[in-house]
C-alpha cells in the first residue's frame, strides 16, 4: 500500500499544475523552394468547427516557399478570444485584407501585409464579400424577421464604405444568400434557402450597383453556393441540390443575354475560376454506397464542357479525406487543394503543379477553405 | 502507524502542490468501516447501517465504488454529476452552470456505453442514449454506487447486464426512530447564481409493514456567474485578460416524488411515481464577439415504477420490475440571425423485467432474467420516421463460489426489433423493420487467497455492446438506418484489501486498483458527407483503445479529543487512444491520439472530519491536460484544472428538533477553467444550507 502511495504522490505531482496560457506563435513550416513572381503569397482561411471559435489564418510565402500556420494570434496579441468562429470567406482590397467570420457575426479588416486588426464590421450571420469601386459587399443571412406561420426570413447585401468602413447601405435580397459575384454593373447573389429545408430557394438576385436596388430574381436551380463571373460576362452557379434526388450541378447564364445558356452535370463542392477554366471539386454522398465519391474536374468556359474529370494525376487523390475547397496561382498555374477530414481534425493543404503532380503538403488549421492571393497585377478577388 | 503517516504526508504533498490547505477529509464509509470509525453512532446512523445493509448478504464478485450518507453529504455537491466526479475512472462532460448538460463517460467507452438505474431500474434515453445527470439533485438520493462491467451480483434484471459500466442512484427508503411515525424534513438552500432551492421531505409510517414518502424539491437559480479568460505572451506577460459575466445560464425546474415501501415475510416492494419539470436557457459557447446566446429548452420527466421482490422457497426467491415513462423536450432558438428551430420530442417507454434465482448448491446459484422494453419517440421534425423498438433480454447467469473463490457468468441475449416510417407530405410511402439478434457474455472472477485478510484478487471479461440511439438511426439527415451495435469489449484484473482495527488510531484502511483493456469497435461516429457545410453521416467505424489505471484508497482514523478523520483518495490514468484511421498518422494526425477530453492523469480527494456534532469537509478534483480532439496539437491542448472545495456544518438539537447549517465555499482558489471548450466554469462560489428534521 506504501508504495503505491507513493507512486501516487510523484504522478499527481508529474501531471502537474497549470500553466499560462500563451498566445499562439506562428508555426513556419519550409515546404519548397523559393518562387519569385508577382505573386508574394497567399492566405489561407481556415473555418474551424462551428463553436470551437478556432477560425485560423495561415500564409504561404513564395520568396521563402514557407508555410506559416495560424498568424493571426501573434499578429493581433491582445484581440480577446482570437479570430472568431468558422471562418467563411476572404478578400483583399487595397492595402486590406477582409475575413468574414461567419458565428462571430463580423467582418475583420486586417493589414493585408502585417495581419494587424484595423477594423471591425458587425453583420450578423455574414457570408461573402466582394469588392468595388471602394465598397465592399457582403451577404447576410440575418434580414428582418417576418412574422408569418411560415417563417421566412430574406437575406442582404451590405454595402461598406472602405475608407470610412462603415456599413452605408443594405439591400435585401433572397432567402439565405451565399456567394456574390459583380459583373458588369450588377451583383449578382446566388440565394440559397438553406434555413428552409425542404423548400429552397432557387434564385440569383441582381442588384444595380447605381442604385444599390435589388432589380430581379432569375430563376436558376435550388440551393445555390457559388457564383463566378469570367471575362465573357457568363456567369458560373453552383447549386447544391437537395442531397438526396437532385445532384449538385453547374449552371452557366449569360448576364449579357440574360438567359440560362447552358447546365452542366458536373458534381461541386467548391470552385475557382482562373481565366477561362473552371477548376471544381466535390464530395457527393451516395445513400447506395454509403460512401463519398470525389472529383477534380476541369472546365473549359469558352466551350463549356469538362475537358478533364481528376486534374490530379499521380494517384495523390487517394489521400485526400474531403477535398473541400481549391484555388490556383494565375501566374504559374499550381494547383491547391484543401482537404477538410473530419472536420474537426487539422486539415492539409496540397499543392500540384498544373499538369497535376504534387509538389508538396502541409498541415493546416481545422478546415482550410477559403484563399487570398497576395501580389501586384493580379486580379484581386 | 506507518500507513497513517504516509496518508498524512500524501495529503501534505497534495495540498502544496495545490496551494497551502487545510486538508481536512470526508467521513468516508464502507458500511463496516463507518461503524468502526464513527466513535458515537446515533440510532439514524445504525439504521442506516445495520437494518438497511443487513448482514451483507451476498456480496458482489466485484464491489462497487460507493458514496453514501454523509459522505455523500459533505461532497457540496449539487447533482449527483458532481458527485461521481470522485469515482476514479470517471470522466465528467460538464457545460457549466447549475443547468448545464453532465454528462459522465466510465473509462473512456463513452457516455451512451453508460447505464444509470434509479431505484434498480434503468433510466432511459431512446432518443440520445445519453442521461443528464445533472438533472439529478442529491437532495433524495441516500447512496450512488459505481460499477465497471456489470454488477456482479446475478439475481437482477437483465438490463442490469446491459451496459459497459453502470451507475446506481438509490433514493432514500423511509426509516423511523422507535416510537416515531413521521418524519419531516424541509432544507433551504440559497448562495452564488441567484440559487433559491427549498426541498421537503415527509416520510410516514402507514403500518409495520408499510410506509410511504414524498419528496419536492423547487430549484430556481439565474445561471450568472463571473468567468474569465485570458492569454500571456510567452515572457509572461499579459496580452489580453477578459472577463464577462455568464449570460441565458438560467434555470427554474421542481421535482415531485412519492413512494410507498413494503415489506414482508422474506420479502419487500416499492413502487413509486416521479415527475420533473425544468425551463432552462442554454448558455451557449463563448467565442469571439458572440457573448450571449437566446436558445432554450423545456424537459418534462414522468415515470411509475414498481418493484417486488421475494423468496418463495430457501431455492427459490424472484423479482419483478415495472416501469412506464414519459419524457418531453421542447428545444427554441428564437435567436433571428440565426436559422429557426422549434422542435418537440416525446419519448415513451414501457418495461417489464423478472429475476428468478435459484440455489443448486449451497454455493452454486443460477438466475434467469427477461426484460420486455417498448420504446417510442414522436418529434415535430419534418420527414421524421417515428421509430418504435421492441426489446427482449434475456439474461442466464451462475454464481459459484468455493473457499475464497467466486465466480459468476452470465450471457445476455438481446432481440431488438426497430420499426419506423418514411414519409412524404406527411403521408406514410414505406415502412421498415430491422432485427437485431445478440449474445454477449461476461465472466468475473475474484479470490481471497487469505481467510483470514480481507485481500481479494479479481479479474473480470465482458462483452457488450450499445444500440444506435433513435438520434444516430433516424435524426433528419444525419440519421443512418444501417447503422449496426457498437460494441464494447472490456479487460479487467485488479484487488482490493481492507483492514480494520478495533482500536488503535487507524480504524480502517481500504485500497484497491484495478488495471484494465477496453476496446471499442463499430464506434459510432459523425463522418463528413457530401457538398456543403456541416453535413454529417452517423456511421460504424470508429475504433479506440484504452489502457487504464485505477487506484481508490480510503482510510479512517481514531485521533484524539473524539475527532475522526476520513480520506478517500482516487487516481485514474487512462491511455485512451484513437484507431479509427490509419492513414491519418501524419503530424496533426488522429491516429493513435489520445481521445477528446480524456486526461492522461486524474484523481481526486475527500476528506470528513468529525468532531461531535461538528463536520468540516474537504475536497480536490485533479483532470489533468487533455485535448479537445484526438488530434493531438497545440491549438487542441487543454490546460488540466483543479478544484478545492470547502464545507463546515453544525447540527443542532433543538428539543426534538434538529437544525443543521451548513456553509460551502466551492473552488475556494477562484481558478477559471472550461470542462468543455468555449463554456466557462464558474469561478469561487458559496453556498448556505439549512435543513430542519422534525
Amino acid at each position: 500500500m506504501k508504495r503505491i502511495l507513493y507512486a501516487i504522490v510523484p504522478l499527481l505531482l508529474l501531471a502537474g499544475c497549470r500553466e499560462e496560457v500563451t498566445i499562439f506563435l506562428p508555426e513556419h513550416v519550409s515546404v519548397a523552394q523559393p518562387e519569385f513572381t508577382d505573386i508574394e503569397g497567399f492566405y489561407l482561411l481556415c473555418e474551424g468547427n462551428m463553436g470551437w471559435n478556432k477560425a485560423t489564418l495561415d500564409y504561404y510565402d513564395y520568396a521563402y516557399g514557407e508555410y506559416v500556420r495560424n498568424i493571426f494570434s501573434y499578429a493581433n496579441p491582445t484581440v480577446p478570444k482570437e479570430m472568431g468562429d468558422v471562418g467563411n470567406d476572404i478578400g483583399i482590397y487595397g492595402s486590406n485584407l477582409y475575413c468574414v467570420i461567419n458565428c462571430s457575426n463580423k467582418v475583420d479588416v486586417l493589414d493585408k501585409y502585417t495581419c494587424a486588426k484595423k477594423h471591425q464590421i458587425n453583420i450578423p450571420n455574414c457570408r461573402f464579400i466582394r469588392f468595388y469601386g471602394g465598397y465592399a459587399y457582403v451577404t447576410s443571412y440575418a434580414g428582418p424577421v417576418q412574422i408569418n406561420p411560415n417563417y421566412e426570413q430574406r437575406g442582404y447585401v451590405a454595402k461598406i464604405d472602405t475608407v470610412t468602413m462603415q456599413i452605408v447601405d443594405t439591400c435585401l435580397v433572397g432567402f439565405q444568400p451565399d456567394e456574390l459575384e459583380i459583373v458588369e454593373g450588377k451583383i449578382y447573389v446566388a440565394n440559397s434557402g438553406g434555413y428552409m429545408v425542404p423548400n429552397y430557394e432557387n434564385t440569383v438576385s441582381v442588384i444595380d450597383l447605381a442604385t444599390f436596388k435589388e432589380e430581379r430574381r432569375i430563376p436558376i436551380a435550388i440551393n445555390l453556393s457559388w457564383v463566378k463571373g469570367d471575362r465573357h460576362g457568363m456567369l458560373w452557379i453552383a447549386s447544391r441540390g437537395d442531397y438526396y434526388t437532385r445532384p449538385s450541378k453547374i449552371y452557366a447564364y449569360d448576364t449579357r443575354k440574360q438567359q440560362l445558356v447552358d447546365s452542366l452535370d458536373c458534381r461541386v463542392s467548391n470552385m475557382w475560376l482562373d481565366g477561362d477554366s473552371i477548376y471544381v471539386v466535390s464530395t457527393e454522398w451516395s445513400y447506395v454506397s454509403m460512401s463519398n465519391a470525389f472529383s477534380y474536374a476541369i472546365i473549359n468556359t469558352q466551350t463549356r464542357e469538362k475537358v478533364c474529370d481528376n486534374f490530379i494525376t499521380d494517384g495523390t487523390d487517394k489521400e485526400i479525406v474531403i477535398p473541400y475547397s481549391v484555388a490556383v496561382n494565375p501566374i504559374t498555374k499550381d494547383i491547391y487543394v484543401t482537404d477538410a477530414k473530419d472536420y474537426v481534425s487539422p486539415g492539409r493543404l496540397y499543392c500540384f503543379d498544373r499538369y497535376g503532380r504534387k509538389k508538396w503538403d502541409v498541415r493546416t488549421g481545422d478546415i482550410p477553405a477559403h484563399f487570398a492571393f497576395l501580389g501586384n497585377n493580379i486580379n484581386e478577388r | 502507524m506507518r500507513k497513517t503517516f504516509v496518508i498524512a504526508l500524501f495529503v501534505f504533498v497534495l495540498t502544496l502542490c495545490a496551494h497551502a490547505q487545510e486538508g481536512v477529509l470526508a467521513h468516508q464509509a464502507d458500511s463496516v468501516m463507518a461503524a468502526v470509525g464513527h466513535g458515537r453512532l446515533d440510532s439514524m446512523q445504525y439504521i442506516q447501517n445495520v437494518i438497511i445493509y443487513g448482514r451483507r448478504p451476498y456480496e458482489d464478485v466485484i464491489p462497487a465504488q460507493e458514496l453514501t450518507g454523509k459522505q455523500l453529504e459533505g461532497l457540496n455537491s449539487h447533482s449527483v454529476a458532481d458527485a461521481v466526479r470522485y469515482f476514479a475512472g470517471v470522466q465528467l462532460k460538464d457545460y457549466g452552470g447549475v443547468g448545464g448538460l453532465k454528462t459522465v463517460d466510465i473509462r473512456s467507452m463513452g457516455t451512451n456505453h453508460m447505464g444509470v438505474f434509479y431505484d434498480g431500474i434503468q433510466i432511459g434515453n431512446a432518443q440520445n442514449g445519453q442521461v443528464d445527470l445533472g438533472k439529478f439533485s442529491l437532495d433524495n438520493i441516500e447512496a450512488i454506487s459505481l460499477y465497471n462491467g456489470q454488477r456482479s451480483n446475478i439475481f437482477q434484471s437483465a438490463k442490469d447486464y446491459g451496459s459497459a459500466g453502470t451507475i446506481y442512484l438509490r433514493t432514500r427508503r423511509p426509516k423511523f426512530k422507535d416510537g416515531k411515525r413521521d418524519n419531516l424534513n424541509v432544507s433551504f438552500k440559497t448562495g452564488s447564481f441567484g440559487l433559491v432551492n427549498p426541498s421537503v421531505r415527509w416520510e410516514h409510517k402507514l403500518s409495520r409493514s408499510v410506509s410511504l414518502s414524498f419528496n419536492s424539491e423547487f430549484t430556481y437559480a439565474t445561471g450568472k456567474y463571473r468567468f474569465r479568460y485570458m492569454r500571456h505572451y510567452s515572457d509572461g506577460s499579459l496580452a489580453w485578460d477578459t472577463t464577462a459575466v455568464r449570460q441565458n445560464g438560467d434555470v427554474r425546474s421542481y421535482r415531485l416524488e412519492g413512494g410507498v415501501f413494503g415489506v414482508m415475510t422474506s420479502g419487500k416492494w416499492h413502487a413509486k411515481a416521479y415527475f420533473y419539470d425544468s425551463n432552462k436557457g442554454i448558455p451557449g459557447a463563448i467565442v469571439n464577439n458572440v457573448w450571449k446566446h437566446a436558445q432554450r429548452q423545456w424537459d418534462s420527466n414522468f415515470f411509475l415504477q414498481g418493484a417486488y421482490q421475494r423468496k418463495f422457497t430457501d431455492r427459490y426467491e424472484m423479482m419483478f420490475n415495472a416501469k412506464y415513462s414519459r419524457d418531453y423536450l421542447h428545444y427554441l432558438n428564437p435567436d433571428t440571425t440565426l436559422m429557426y428551430i422549434d422542435n418537440k420530442f416525446w419519448q415513451d417507454e414501457i418495461y417489464l423485467s423478472t429475476a428468478n434465482k435459484y440455489t443448486i448448491l449451497t454455493d452454486w446459484d443460477v438466475n434467469l432474467s427477461v426484460d420486455y422494453q417498448w420504446n417510442s419517440l414522436d418529434a415535430t421534425l419534418t420527414g421524421f420516421g417515428y421509430p418504435i423498438r421492441h426489446t427482449v433480454l434475456t439474461a442466464l447467469a451462475t454464481a459459484w463460489t468455493w473457499r475464497g473463490f467466486k465466480a459468476q457468468g452470465s450471457l445476455l441475449y438481446t432481440m431488438v426489433n426497430d420499426r419506423s416510417s418514411a414519409r412524404f407530405d406527411g403521408q406514410v410511402v414505406g415502412k421498415r423493420s430491422a432485427y437485431q439478434n445478440k449474445v454477449t457474455p461476461a465472466v468475473f472472477l475474484s479470490w481471497q487467497p487469505w481467510s483470514a485478510r480481507e485481500f481479494n484478487l479479481r479479474a473480470y471479461y465482458k462483452r457488450i455492446f450499445r444500440l444506435p440511439t433513435f438520434n444516430d438511426l433516424y435524426y433528419t439527415d444525419m440519421g443512418n438506418i444501417t447503422l449496426n451495435p457498437e460494441y464494447a469489449t472490456q479487460y479487467n484484473v485488479g484487488f482490493l484489501y481492507r483492514l480494520l482495527t478495533d482500536e488503535g488510531l487507524l480504524a480502517g484502511v481500504k485500497l484497491s486498483a484495478d488495471a484494465y483493456y477496453n476496446y471499442i469497435t463499430d464506434k459510432i461516429i459523425a463522418v463528413p458527407k457530401g457538398t456543403g457545410q456541416y453535413r454529417w453521416m452517423m456511421m460504424n467505424v470508429g475504433i479506440v483503445k484504452i489502457r487504464g489505471i485505477d487506484v481508490s484508497a480510503r482510510t479512517t482514523l481514531r485521533l484524539p479529543a473524539e475527532m475522526i478523520l476520513d480520506i478517500n483518495l482516487s487516481y485514474t490514468y487512462q491511455k485512451a487512444q484513437d484507431y479509427t484511421n490509419p492513414a491519418d498518422n501524419e503530424d496533426g494526425g488522429t491516429y493513435k491520439g489520445q481521445l477528446a477530453y480524456i486526461p492522461w492523469h486524474s484523481g481526486s480527494v475527500v476528506g470528513h472530519l468529525g468532531w461531535r456534532e461538528l463536520d468540516v469537509n474537504y475536497s480536490f478534483i485533479y483532470v489533468g491536460e487533455r485535448y479537445h480532439t484526438s488530434a493531438n496539437t497545440r491549438e487542441n491542448h487543454e490546460q488540466p484544472w483543479y478544484t478545492h472545495d470547502l464545507s463546515a456544518g453544525y447540527l443542532f438539537h433543538l428539543g426534538k428538533t434538529t437544525l443543521k447549517v451548513s456553509a460551502e465555499v466551492n473552488n475556494l482558489f477562484n481558478q477559471y477553467y472550461d470542462v468543455i471548450l468555449n463554456y466557462p466554469m464558474p469561478g469561487r462560489n458559496y453556498k448556505l444550507i439549512i435543513k430542519f428534521d422534525l
